[in-house]
């Protein structure tokens, strides 16, 4: 931002009058305003309607289809349908962590955005500790679920809230092992810096590198998964026992945010998981000459769109495991962490870390193993989606205006 | 300028937004006043008190994850300089003392394991 903000001074002869400082704080205080209202906002809103319609066609039927152009403006009409809600605080309910905790689960969401990159350079405060800030401030939403299933003074809140904070927590360890493989390829923090150590061709993303960057993926993303309280590991708020969990006694605005929180956090996981493994906002030094060449602002919208396009992938791959698999039972949950992902990372840390003692360049031939590896079994995958749908009847899937 | 500026930033306009919309929330709201606002509990009257005692097992990942946590927390700055080692030729050396800690680590997990301590039931 800071490179944003002297380009800003040199050309406005109106900012040079001031000092410097506070033009950086001006310039930081629009960004960020402008990254909630224009992105982080409307994304959590319109990611609600791309859900609901694609769960929609995965159960064969429709959707929201009434508000505005096929339902699109759906995420509206529930927002200001949250803002007429009446408040309720129940009556033996601890009214001040009640009324607290979902403004730290906001903040602990919204706060992760400060040091999540959307291009080379846009990108709010990139931090050397970046990755770690994030692990760090999204501990956040643990306490205020763990505060609003407390506060409720209801059984189904307090048992959702303690299972929880036990699921979030425990799955922490996982996910900061996983990371700790990526850290250790790139020998920094600061997201960009881990962007800039991966390359624009696939074979030379992170996630390719070696066959334990590879399993160290999966490792981070069924962790994400688990942290975001995402299907399958949604007992904290299991419909079918739990009533909604920790968030049963909120309504109105106070419910929003949870929402708010809860899908502005899928796209938290996806950046995180694109900006580790899938290099980010890298695009082919050739293409960005040439970008450069046609306007200065263009390689910035190529590299926007190249991360953003990479991090919807992964967000619908998260929705599609949503209404795919079945919710795990508690021990299990907690079995599949402790017992074999835990274990599971540590190996993976060891396994880099011998790795890059024994090949410090890396090795070319099993990057691209893993990559055609990898693009084999997506195309086995979509020649069996091809088979299966000779015998259906693919109208409703394939329609988009129904 | 710092960059922790920018959070410090981002968090006051996070709380002004979120104010924001609750205020106007409750100027838009209805407010009913005694109406019943006992918690929901399948449209009964709630039996009981929630707030009693919950199963220790609870207690227990917690526990364990702040050992684990602190542990792993600890191999973030060996990880940041561990290219610069092996760059330098002393990889095995850094290699080996980490696999030092990692094994009393394992150590500690298998005992773990040896007690149950993870087994939910």
């Amino acid at each position: 931002m800071q490179q944003l903000a002297d380009k800003l001074i040199q050309h406005c002869a109106l900012l040079q009058g001031l000092p410097h400082e506070l033009t950086y704080l001006l310039v930081e205080i629009v960004f960020g305003s402008l990254m909630l209202m224009l992105f982080v906002a409307p994304f959590a809103g319109i990611i609600s309607w791309v859900e609901r319609r694609v769960a929609a066609r995965m159960m064969d039927r429709i959707g929201p289809n009434r508000v505005g152009p096929q339902g699109f403006l759906q995420w509206l009409a529930d927002g200001v349908k949250s803002l007429l809600k009446e408040d309720i605080v129940p009556s033996s309910a601890d009214s001040f962590l009640f009324r607290l905790a979902p403004y730290l689960v906001f903040a602990g969401m919204f706060m992760a955005f400060v040091s999540i990159p959307f291009t080379s350079r846009v990108i709010i405060a990139d931090l050397n500790v970046g990755i770690f800030y994030i692990i760090a401030v999204t501990s956040l939403v643990v306490i205020g679920i763990l505060m609003s299933g407390w506060a409720s003074n209801n059984k189904f809140s307090l048992l959702g809230g303690m299972r929880s904070a036990a699921q979030i927590i425990s799955y922490e360890i996982p996910a900061g092992l996983a990371i700790l493989v990526v850290v250790l390829m790139s020998g920094s923090l600061s997201l960009q810096e881990i962007i800039k150590a991966q390359g624009a061709h696939p074979w030379n993303w992170f996630i390719f590198d070696n066959p334990f960057s590879f399993c160290s993926f999966f490792i981070l993303f069924i962790s994400s998964l688990a942290e975001g309280n995402r299907t399958p590991f949604d007992i904290p708020e299991a419909e079918s026992e739990l009533v909604s969990g920790y968030s049963t006694e909120y309504s109105g605005m106070r419910f929003v945010f949870f929402y708010f929180e809860e899908w502005a956090n899928l796209y938290l996981i996806a950046a995180v998981g694109v900006t580790l493994f899938f290099g980010g906002w890298q695009i082919p030094p050739s293409v960005r000459e040439w970008a450069v060449g046609v306007h200065f602002v263009l390689p910035h919208i190529l590299e926007f769109a190249t991360f953003f396009i990479k991090a919807m992938s992964l967000v619908f791959v998260i929705i599609w495991i949503r209404w795919t698999l079945p919710r795990l039972r508690v021990d299990q949950l907690m079995a599949m962490c402790w017992q074999y992902l835990i274990p599971l990372g540590f190996v993976m840390v060891l396994g880099t870390a011998t790795w890059i003692v024994l090949f410090p360049q890396g090795v070319p031939l099993v990057r691209y193993v893993l990559f055609s590896g990898t693009l084999g079994l997506f195309g086995y995958f979509f020649y069996r989606v091809v088979f299966h749908l000779r015998y259906t009847k693919a109208e409703l899937q394939f329609n988009p205006f129904v | 300028m710092d960059p922790y500026l920018s959070i410090l930033i981002l968090f006051l306009f996070a709380a002004i937004v979120t104010g924001g919309l609750m205020f106007l929330s409750q100027l838009l709201n209805p407010k009913k006043k005694g109406t019943d606002k006992t918690p929901y509990e399948s449209g009964i009257q709630p039996v009981g008190n929630p707030r009693t005692r919950f199963a220790v097992k609870f207690y227990l990942p917690a526990m364990l994850f702040i050992l684990f946590d602190v542990e792993v927390v600890f191999l973030y700055p060996w990880a940041v300089i561990f290219r610069d080692f092996v760059r330098s030729g002393l990889g095995a050396f850094i290699f080996v003392e980490m696999v030092i800690f990692l094994g009393v680590l394992v150590v500690g997990l298998l005992y773990i394991y040896g007690r149950r301590a993870l087994d939910w039931d």
